[in-house]
């Protein structure tokens, strides 16, 4: 029997039977379902033209919406959702206060990034809070993941205040009571199974059994990096399972000693929870691709696809992580420092998934700071990311981590640095004779975000801003992030 | 919010919405790969030549067009006519022929039911290279006299003569990036088949005339069997000047060998490896100067990146040298350019079309002398502005008559407290060691005009339906800067009606021939006019008309609120207009206009090739972080010229957008190349525009209202699609002044773009 791709586009349903599961959403939008309203602008993931928005029960009754980038989701990855487009906002001749905003703020030119900028818009518009008027920060966050090339940003920055200024047009209870009701009714109580090449268990015991029987199933969670596989690759992907519906890998549990992030919760479910112990890390995780990405993408992604240049590695590592490997077998832990063994390789073996990442709750007086380096202050790839941890005890360090991403073929722990500052007094000097030692820890390569010197330099400089901001003896912050 | 935005007018001058805005919001503005297209429509892909710079030995297309769902497989021999896209010069294929001679360059072209079945095809195509050597980098060109033209020189006086009796005297290399033009939308064309072997062309393009022209030279037809239309494009920016022409060409051609309609769409990475940029230059200087820092000589050779071959570069240098004094005067002067030939993806237009290269060369150059002299960097700018005669000659003969530039500076410098604000960064750096701020007021002077004559002139066809509404079709092109906007408040406001009774058709030529691409800002000022004076051919029939029905004159007949009045009497727009048609009275009309008083001798260098000149000035603080070379700018204020605005809200909006489209170029834009000369930046993972956080903080810009433009352009207004841009440089100033205070007196001087790596490396270097 063939399984269907059950979803809701604006409010009704769709069922899909012969469509190929790794058809990215954009595609099925503006060649199946007639919307052409959302574009095309990279196919990766970077320029948002392409946002549309997804909703699903919150739990509580209610609908938790996110956008996504639609050019490098899966369609059959939208099973169980309700996908919302630019087109699902007018209501008859009349225009939704966020389009309306637009209109009024003079916020498009030429008009092609317009769709995506509406959707991430009417993202902030439904769940900004009531209240004051929102910061620029705020918007900054919010647009990060939209580019435009034509206004410049002001008209729209302008659109967004307008369309918060007056009171905010909600969905009915009544409406979004049906999407609730038409959203339960798609749910499942196994796994989709679709044409066998796309399986999306539900719990551990039926991704045991898909481990088991399909080992060379590709893993599939955000979609943010496996995406691109397709769309700018152009690569076939054979069979998939998608992590992203298992229950206990998207679980968030913090228990006296550690903080668990399930692989599969979201950066934008797992950063909350990161930020609640760990408040230095605002800046990197604001700054950690755009928002789309974030509702999108994992951490178990973000991982295991052990990339130099991702940012979480390089702070997990910091932090002491560990990580669990689930498969057929059972679970089995390591340290995430083990995990990674060569450049993209990695301790994860054939039929083996990451399930949870547990990073060890933080000591009082902890000292703790990561910097991301990179041409653009958002949605940009690390030229180098930093982080320090340290703890002093009697004017001496007795523990320091120093982790970089960028540096080497792997996220990486700085061995030689770190012994140069256990046991030694927190000074300039010893973070400068440790900042030298940095040398000896990494040869980075030169490519496109920057030269191998330029590397080595920031690397060095980072420890001594480390320095001087948890010494608080000078500004050494350029651009601010609150 | 000023509330003269949110007025709903109607008319010249009033701050209306972009005509597509409700339809931009909504998802319903149609671009050309939303058009619906006719059934058996095929997918284009191109193989990439892989090599900077090889011969082709072999290519064996007989896999690829065995293969699934393949319709058609084309080299360079299977050009029906001439394979061939140069606007200036001839030899530039769009499909390879004989040589590859840039990485990505399209060697074989394939249409097949999908992309990705002509991308699977693709795989299968057999091409044998012998490698040749490669130039790819400026440097290497100039060594070894690489070119596509000759050099330019455009010289006042004898500069080596004044040089030699200059009391001061500086010597100087600097750099800019290239720019991707990055406009949302990808190239695209759709051409389809006509009956008598006609072809129509959908093509993303700012030039349908140039697509016209080439695709029927590449089917070997007249231009009369090819049609070319574009109702809007997600943006232009120059990109799509005489790009498109190698994207509409290879699907025409595959439609003609296939028998069917083909689309040709670009992704982003194809974008970026098939088509050109923004002229990366060196420049190379030589300034004499006195003790106060008044400049006596400039010797400056501008040599820039064309590419593989030729397309607009010799204009872009040219432009180039047209702006190398940027608002300044200066009594002897040479500028010399050449255009590069080097194996990468060809450079074309990109706003400002050379005149942000050799702004910034300008103000480079006056910010080292102030530096030299000592002097605050503004205080020499004000000096060396052009003044009175003769210090308002440029150094190509124009006079410098409507100069206001010294205006717009004296103003800005008083609202934002220009010593006030130096004394405050001057404290703020002696107190702080690691963070330095800096600041920088430029002023920008651009000449509007094509200078090559022959392309200021423009058409447009009005029609007048009898139930009143309004068919507007002129030369240009809508990219998303409001032209289209604009003209229908002229033509709107020449009949007296609303704005909305008239309808605005896609650029089509087989509506208004023989047009020149929209570019050089002159869009509004060239089909202004040549709506206008259409709709004036109709109003004047109109009038004569109803003033021998009335037995009046017709200077008793006026247009206005909707109504048309004679003499007393009034009538409904659209009862006069059935009237006048009852009467057989020719309700359409054509409207053409050619730019007055613009001549220049290309030989000599010597002229007026501009109508005008636009006006600006900026104002731009920094702060840097000498530990990593991450930057803020912290405040910008904008102050800009566009005579007397025909809408705006739409004007302001070019100013600011040029201005942050400028800014990506001077800081987080970087084209890279890898040493085999592949382009390494190819999408926007790669590749950084701005973003909003990227607008300063403090930002605030707003057009200058102290005069209206000299010239009888469109209402007096001035031209603002490219000028604004070079606001920007005040930003690169502002960094360069930050890096100053890093480490004073050291000399150390950042290349554009300034990104964080080339500030910290730049003050490590002086260190």
């Amino acid at each position: 029997m063939v399984d269907t791709i059950r979803f809701l586009l604006g409010d009704q349903p769709v069922a899909l039977s012969d469509v190929d599961p790794t058809t990215t959403v954009l595609e099925w939008l503006r060649a199946s379902a007639g919307r052409t309203g959302t574009k095309e602008g990279c196919a990766e993931g970077d320029c948002g033209a392409c946002t549309v928005v997804l909703t699903e029960p919150d739990g509580a009754g209610g609908l938790a919406c996110r956008t996504v980038n639609s050019c490098i989701q899966f369609v059959a990855t939208l099973d169980g959702t309700q996908l919302l487009t630019v087109e699902d906002l007018k209501r008859g001749d009349t225009l939704h206060p966020v389009q309306q905003a637009m209109v009024d703020a003079h916020a498009s030119q030429c008009g092609f990034c317009t769709p995506g900028f509406v959707m991430s818009l009417y993202q902030l518009y439904r769940t900004y809070p009531d209240g004051g008027p929102p910061a620029r920060e705020t918007l900054d966050r919010a647009l990060a993941g939209n580019l435009c090339r034509c206004t410049g940003y002001r008209p729209i920055l302008e659109a967004a205040e307008r369309m918060l200024a007056s009171p905010r047009v909600r969905e009915t209870d009544a409406a979004e009571a049906k999407a609730v009701a038409a959203l339960e009714g798609l749910r499942r109580k196994t796994g989709l199974a679709y044409r066998d090449r796309f399986f999306a268990p539900l719990n551990l015991a039926e991704l045991a059994a898909l481990l088991q029987a399909h080992p060379d199933a590709r893993l599939l969670s955000g979609g943010t990096d496996l995406g691109l596989e397709v769309t700018k690759a152009h690569r076939t992907i054979g069979k998939i399972i998608y992590l992203g519906r298992v229950a206990e890998l998207r679980a968030i549990v913090r228990t006296n000693t550690h903080l668990e992030i399930g692989a599969a919760a979201t950066w934008r479910e797992t950063v909350p929870a990161l930020l609640a112990d760990w408040p230095a890390l605002d800046e990197l995780f604001a700054r950690f691709a755009g928002p789309p990405v974030r509702n999108a993408g994992t951490i178990g992604g973000n991982v295991a696809n052990a990339s130099p240049i991702g940012d979480s590695p390089p702070v997990l590592l910091a932090l002491d992580a560990e990580i669990d490997l689930f498969g057929a077998a059972g679970m089995r832990r390591l340290q995430l420092a083990d995990f990674f063994l060569d450049y993209r390789k990695t301790a994860l073996a054939p039929g083996e998934a990451v399930a949870r990442v547990r990073i060890p709750l933080p000591a009082k007086g902890r000292r703790l700071r990561a910097y991301k380096v990179s041409k653009r202050h958002d949605d940009d790839i690390s030229a180098v990311c930093g982080v320090f941890a340290l703890t002093v005890e009697n004017g001496r360090v007795s523990n320091a981590r120093v982790a970089f991403g960028g540096m080497a073929a792997i996220p990486k722990r700085a061995a030689a640095c770190e012994a140069a500052l256990e046991g030694r007094p927190w000074t300039l000097a010893t973070a400068e004779a440790a900042a030298a030692v940095l040398r000896r820890d990494f040869s980075p390569i030169g490519d496109m975000r920057a030269s191998a010197a330029y590397r080595t330099k920031v690397a060095s400089n980072l420890l001594l801003r480390f320095w001087h901001e948890t010494e608080g003896r000078a500004a050494t912050r350029a651009v601010h992030y609150g | 919010m000023d509330d003269a935005r949110a007025r709903t007018g109607s008319g010249p001058g009033e701050p209306v919405a972009h005509d597509s805005a409700a339809l931009h919001v909504a998802g319903t503005a149609l671009y050309i790969d939303d058009l619906p297209v006719p059934e058996g429509t095929l997918a284009a892909w191109c193989v990439p030549s892989p090599k900077a710079h090889a011969r082709i030995v072999s290519i064996d297309l007989s896999a690829a067009r065995a293969a699934p769902g393949v319709a058609a497989v084309i080299a360079a021999g299977d050009v029906p006519g001439r394979n061939d896209v140069g606007p200036i010069f001839k030899g530039e294929p769009f499909l390879a022929e004989n040589v590859v001679e840039y990485i990505g360059q399209p060697v074989v072209a394939i249409a097949a039911e999908s992309v990705a079945q002509a991308r699977a095809a693709g795989r299968l195509v057999r091409i044998v290279y012998e490698d040749l050597p490669a130039i790819l980098t400026i440097e290497d060109a100039l060594a070894k006299g690489s070119f596509v033209a000759k050099p330019y020189v455009m010289q006042r006086g004898d500069a080596p003569a004044a040089l030699a009796r200059a009391p001061r005297r500086l010597k100087g290399t600097f750099r800019n990036g290239a720019q991707d033009h990055f406009y949302l939308e990808g190239h695209i064309a759709l051409a389809v088949p006509q009956e008598a072997d006609g072809m129509a062309v959908w093509s993303s393009t700012q030039h349908p005339t140039e697509v016209q022209k080439m695709v029927a030279r590449a089917l070997d037809l007249p231009a009369s069997a090819v049609t070319c239309e574009v109702r809007r494009m997600g943006g232009g920016f120059g990109g799509k000047e005489t790009q498109p022409a190698i994207i509409a060409c290879i699907a025409a051609v595959l439609a003609r060998h296939a028998g069917r309609p083909v689309k040709y769409r670009l992704d982003r990475d194809d974008d970026f490896m098939i088509t050109g940029k923004r002229h990366d230059f060196l420049v190379r200087y030589d300034v004499g100067f006195d003790e106060a820092g008044r400049l006596l000589a400039l010797d400056i050779a501008f040599a820039a990146r064309a590419g593989h071959v030729a397309d607009l570069s010799t204009s872009i240098v040219e432009r180039a040298l047209f702006h190398a004094a940027n608002a300044y005067h200066v009594p002897d002067m040479r500028a010399v350019g050449h255009a590069c030939k080097t194996h990468t993806q060809s450079n074309t237009a990109f706003r400002g079309f050379g005149g942000p290269q050799g702004v910034l060369a300008a103000e480079h150059v006056i910010d080292r002398v102030a530096r030299a002299v000592g002097r605050d960097p503004l205080d020499v700018r004000r000096l060396n502005f052009f003044g009175a005669s003769p210090r308002d000659e440029t150094h190509y003969g124009q006079r410098t008559t409507d100069f206001v530039a010294d205006r717009i500076v004296s103003e800005l410098a008083a609202d934002v407290g220009y010593e006030q604000r130096r004394r405050a960064i001057d404290a703020f750096n002696a107190a702080s060691p690691i963070l330095k701020k800096g600041m920088a007021l430029t002023p920008v002077m651009f000449g509007v005009s094509f200078t090559a004559i022959q392309f200021n002139q423009a058409g447009a066809l009005v029609h007048v339906y009898t139930d009143g509404s309004i068919a507007l079709n002129h030369a240009g092109t809508e990219m998303g800067q409001g032209l289209h906007t604009k003209v229908r408040q002229i033509v709107a406001g020449e009949f007296g009606v609303p704005d909305a009774t008239v309808r605005i058709a896609a650029t089509n030529t087989a509506r208004v021939p023989n047009t020149s691409a929209t570019a050089a800002s002159a869009g509004s000022d060239m089909n202004g006019k040549a709506a206008q004076a259409a709709a004036r051919a109709i109003k004047a029939r109109i009038a004569d008309f109803l003033a021998g029905e009335y037995r009046t004159s017709v200077d008793e007949v006026g247009f206005a609120a909707g109504e048309v009045r004679i003499g007393a009497q009034r009538l409904p727009f659209r009862d006069a207009v059935q009237k006048a048609y009852a009467a057989r009275v020719q309700l359409s009309a054509t409207g053409f206009y050619s730019t007055p008083k613009v001549h220049f001798d290309r030989a000599r260098a010597w002229g007026r090739p501009f109508y005008y000149f636009a006006y600006g000035a900026a104002y731009a603080e920094a702060t840097i972080d000498t530990l990593t070379g991450e930057y803020a700018i912290d405040r910008v204020e904008l102050l800009h010229d566009v005579g007397r605005s025909l809408n705006p809200a739409i004007d302001l909006g070019q100013v600011e957008g040029a201005f942050v489209q400028g800014l990506g170029w001077l800081t987080s834009e970087e084209i890279v190349f890898d040493a085999g000369g592949r382009l390494t930046t190819h999408a926007p993972s790669t590749y950084k525009i701005p973003v909003a956080r990227d607008l300063p903080r403090d930002f605030r810009a707003r057009l200058w209202t102290g005069g209206e433009n000299r010239e009888d352009a469109i209402y007096r207004s001035k031209a603002v699609g490219e000028p604004p841009l070079m606001l920007a440089t005040s930003v690169f100033l502002a960094l360069q002044d930050a890096v100053e205070a890093a480490v004073p007196g050291k000399g150390a001087q950042i290349d554009a773009p300034a990104t964080p790596e080339r500030v910290l490396m730049a003050i490590e270097a002086a260190r």
